[in-house]
């Protein structure tokens, strides 16, 4: 088997004093689709997000593509460069257009002439389903338009891995469907994907690996046809009937 | 009940018109053209004692213009660097800004200038004591004298010098402003440099040095020569901002922590460095919540500066609501022309302001 | 199926959490932060040395005239404010009758203690406590030449006690008069509306000081001969007219806040237009903006040294005053009075801004059911 493209060995993090990441192992393989689940407070969100340094870990080691996660700024340029983000609450710029949130990092990170990076945006909006809401301002969209305008934002920097936070959370039901149907596409045409999420019929149709998740540890990781049906543990069990 | 309004409108008026000729003050506003008779030891203009009490208006406008205009200035500088302390992770920065702020904002505009004023600078050496800083600067209770550039009959080519720095200056600044939305910081202060220094290098090539100093010099008790800044006008440009400062370092903090944290998480996860996020993603947000109450501020600075008056800085109330009302008498109109100017330099901002704020206000 | 059994936490790394940990994080974290901090501790420290040494160390701390304060290396003066620290309070009220002023002070302060406080009941008859007996109360008692008090001229008023007077009386008085310009403002009769807003924009427009010498100068002139204004009353027309138009839109943004369901569940239950806005409205807008009017008392507070221009002694008034007096005069008595004006000053307001927070906290909470 090739290396694995993120490696998380002996992780632990503490806020403040209060210990939220208990020895995480974790390897993810190329081009693998991972769901993470779990009670709220698990530590699900904080995993992903030391990923790609959004929180800092102070034990263990997290390597990225080869690349130490430390407190070196070089390393991070180059990890974020090749991780992108989907967040829960969106968090598009509301003062920039749709296709100027989505060529900003293309033209300030990758030094990408402005033509090439708007091709670029607006070939990816168009994969989103949302080619002709390029000039329109974020305010102006839906919540389902918005978290797609994020995901084609992501894509923009040509990452080869994509972090979901609970990204259909904050989204009317009507509007799941079409930011889940994108996800799917991605997972299909081979991306890396960790998305921390409650859509378990999600998870069954895309997922690699299952992970449950509580109090800051993994208890479970499984196939998915094997987690939901004949689940290892007592609080794998618990989880599961509570939200099934 | 309207009626009764207007019966006692009719009465107030012709009380005011029957204590009015009982007092034998005038009318309208002919006492503009009046000789005025008194000195002002402030004036960015001509003025003499024979100058006519509009020209008096003049002087002091103009002097009430000077210290708001620098007043805004130095409270905007000091106030933003405040602003920015205070969300420092550096914890001593942090909250020594926040002692500054708490302090210089809950003690009255007034006191303050009266302690810089009558506790600070009164309390320096006589001129012929007076702290002098490489014989050419002074510090004494009669002001701050520095001395006085004259400029000889080449100077205009160092003018010319200074508006080719003007000009390239702007122009660079539209280059580097294109170049923004290219995704380039095009460097300006380089090439601004090179230019002007190059520019004044010709001019002084061409025209030598046709300057000279007018060193101010002890004669008797005071100083001739230089140019003098009255400690009325130190002590309430001081005071004006150092107090305003506070007010927009909340302000300004208040502004940067509106944006929220999904945004510079967001900036982050895109890749992009601190500064550029900075730049691009928070500032501009901040702005937005700041420019408002920022010029609410600018406002008050302008209107604080009329407390001139408790030291006999020569600004407009100063002048023309205080000196002139006591010697013309006529109460009525020079109030209401103080209140007009002021009056119409607050609607004039707010207009400003509403036209700014429909211009970046967020779609959607 | 295997049963959970969590793996135990531990205790963070020992130099990530206590102070060491904290220092790294917040004084320390890079090259740069450490020499800020460096440079703030030295100039905090140099601050410290210069204040304390003209406070206390080469402060004179007892003594009847200047001769106290002539020291070759002199601080503050502070005999200089024992001295005349009645004067500071009470202005020249006589000394007999000083206890008056005291017990408006003490029945202002038993009214108003439980007024700020949220969880105390009883918030109407407090109120009308404050705003009807109180003020009556207090001007018999202060005015004094009825129900066997010696009357006591407002001349002779001065001190914290004019500021005090000034201050409350103008937020007592532009309360009121704010909320109806508030609801002028928003009415749907042209003239009502044009109106406030002319009064509004004119006395935020303009300086306080220009309307403390409309007041002083123009108001004689609009009483026919004979009848005089009382300086002391002169001047609390020209404040309280010019805070209400500050509080008019504080309470105009509380007011908006107000989302138009409730206007439309009032009208729904056949309520008119002034007891919608007296049961319904009122009551949750007002709430809403206590920071703000809280915020405007704070800089009435301040604003109240203006009466000193036009002659009226308040706190900072008196004590400018007694800079005259020839048997204090030294170099240090200026500084001394004007620090102690601030102090006192500086407690008050910042006693209120730390309670407008206060309130700020309290009144999210409660919205947020928490």
């Amino acid at each position: 088997m090739s290396d694995p493209v993120i490696r998380i060995n002996k992780m632990n993090k503490w806020f403040g004093n209060f210990h939220v990441l208990r020895d995480i192992n974790l390897n993810v393989a190329a081009g693998e689709k991972i769901v993470i689940c779990g009670p709220s407070g698990s530590g699900k969100s904080t995993l992903i997000r030391c990923i790609n340094r959004l929180e800092a870990h102070q034990e263990g080691e997290i390597e990225v593509e080869g690349i130490t996660l430390d407190g070196s700024l070089k390393n991070l340029e180059d990890i974020r460069s090749n991780v992108g983000m989907v967040f829960q609450q969106f968090n598009l710029f509301p003062h920039m257009t749709v296709l100027e949130n989505c060529t900003l990092s293309p033209i300030w990170v990758q030094q990408k002439p402005k033509a090439e990076a708007e091709k670029l945006a607006r070939e990816l909006l168009a994969r989103v389903r949302i080619p002709d809401q390029a000039d329109k301002y974020p305010g102006q969209l839906s919540g389902g338009q918005q978290q797609r305008v994020a995901i084609a934002r992501a894509l923009c920097m040509n990452p080869r891995i994509m972090l979901f936070d609970e990204p259909t959370s904050a989204l009317d039901p009507e509007m799941i469907k079409e930011v889940l149907d994108v996800m799917v596409e991605l997972a299909e045409e081979g991306m890396t994907m960790l998305c921390v999420t409650h859509e378990m019929g999600f998870a069954r149709q895309v997922a690699d690996r299952v992970i449950f998740m509580d109090e800051g540890e993994i208890v479970e990781e499984n196939a998915p046809e094997a987690f939901f049906s004949n689940p290892k543990n007592e609080r794998t069990q618990l989880f599961l009937s509570q939200v099934l | 009940m309207l009626g009764a309004l207007l019966l006692a409108m009719v009465w107030l008026v012709a009380n005011v018109q029957s204590n009015l000729e009982r007092q034998n003050i005038n009318s309208g506003f002919g006492f503009l053209s009046e000789r005025a008779g008194f000195g002002i030891n402030q004036t960015l203009i001509d003025y003499t004692e024979d100058s006519s009490f509009g020209r008096v208006l003049t002087v002091g406008l103009l002097n009430t213009l000077l210290v708001s205009v620098l007043g805004v200035f130095f409270a905007t500088v000091l106030g933003f660097s405040l602003g920015v302390a205070r969300l420092s992770s550096n914890w001593l920065i942090n909250k020594t800004a926040m002692v500054y702020v708490e302090i210089f904002r809950n003690v009255p505009l007034l006191l303050q200038i009266m302690f810089w004023y009558f506790g600070v600078l009164r309390n320096l050496p006589t001129p012929r004591q007076a702290v002098s800083f490489g014989d050419a600067i002074f510090l004494s209770n009669r002001g701050i004298v520095v001395p006085a550039i004259e400029a000889g009959s080449w100077a205009g080519w160092y003018a010319a010098a200074l508006a080719i720095g003007l000009a390239a200056f702007i122009w660079l600044r539209r280059r580097a402003r294109l170049a923004l939305a290219d995704g380039t910081m095009m460097p300006i202060w380089r090439p601004l440099l090179m230019v002007t220094v190059a520019s004044f290098g010709v001019a002084a090539l061409l025209a030598g040095v046709p300057f000279s100093l007018d060193v101010p010099a002890l004669k008797g008790f005071n100083f001739r020569g230089g140019i003098t800044v009255i400690p009325e006008f130190v002590a309430l440009l001081l005071a004006l901002s150092l107090y305003t400062a506070a007010f927009i370092a909340e302000i300004v903090r208040a502004g940067i922590q509106s944006v929220s944290k999904g945004q510079r998480e967001a900036a982050a996860a895109l890749g992009l460095p601190d500064k550029t996020a900075l730049r691009l993603v928070v500032i501009p947000q901040a702005l937005r919540v700041i420019i408002p109450p920022l010029t609410s501020q600018y406002l008050n600075l302008t209107k604080n500066s009329s407390l001139a008056v408790a030291i006999a800085y020569p600004d407009i109330v100063s002048v023309f609501a205080g000196t002139t009302l006591t010697q013309v008498g006529q109460a009525v109109e020079i109030i209401f022309i103080t209140m007009m100017i002021y009056l119409s330099l607050s609607l004039l901002t707010s207009y400003a302001m509403n036209r700014y704020n429909a211009r970046i206000a967020l779609v959607g | 199926m295997t049963g959970f059994t969590p793996t135990p936490a531990r205790p963070a790394p020992a130099n990530t959490v206590g102070f060491v940990g904290w220092a790294r994080e917040n004084l320390f974290a890079t090259k740069l932060d450490s020499l800020l901090t460096v440079l703030a501790i030295t100039l905090i420290l140099y601050v410290i040395k210069v204040v304390f040494g003209w406070a206390v160390i080469d402060a004179s701390f007892s003594g009847s005239d200047r001769t106290a304060c002539l020291k070759d290396v002199q601080g503050a003066c502070w005999p200089f404010i024992e001295a005349k620290f009645g004067q500071f309070i009470y202005g020249r009220y006589p000394d007999a009758e000083r206890w008056r002023v005291d017990l408006v002070f003490a029945a202002g302060l038993i009214g108003l203690v439980p007024m700020l406080m949220p969880n105390v009941g009883h918030k109407r008859a407090n109120m009308i406590f404050l705003l009807g007996f109180y003020p009556v109360f207090a001007f018999i008692m202060l005015t004094g030449g009825v129900l066997g008090l010696a009357a006591v001229d407002t001349t002779d008023w001065g001190g914290l006690l004019v500021t005090l007077v000034v201050a409350v009386t103008g937020i007592v008085a532009s309360l009121p008069l704010g909320i109806l310009l508030a609801l002028g403002r928003r009415s749907d009769l042209p003239i009502v509306r044009a109106l406030c807003i002319g009064f509004i924009e004119i006395f935020r427009g303009v300086p306080l000081i220009t309307v403390l010498f409309m007041a002083s100068v123009m108001l004689p002139l609009f009483l026919p001969d004979g009848v005089n204004f009382d300086k002391l009353v002169r001047c609390l027309i020209g404040v309280a007219l010019f805070s209400s138009a500050y509080m008019a839109e504080v309470v105009r943004g509380g007011l908006q806040a107000i989302p138009k369901g409730q206007y439309e569940a009032a009208a729904a239950l056949g309520l008119s237009y002034w007891k919608t806005t007296r049961l319904i409205i009122l009551p949750q807008a007002l709430k809403l903006v206590i920071p703000g009017i809280v915020n405007t008392f704070i800089g009435l507070f301040k604003d109240t040294t203006l009466v000193l221009i036009v002659g009226l002694f308040d706190l900072l008034g008196i004590v400018q005053l007694h800079f005259t007096d020839a048997s204090w005069a030294t170099p240090e008595t200026h500084i001394t009075g004007y620090v102690f004006a601030g102090a006192v000053f500086w407690l008050f307001c910042f006693a209120m801004s730390r309670y407008s927070i206060f309130m700020e906290n309290h009144l999210s909470t409660d919205r947020n059911g928490s």
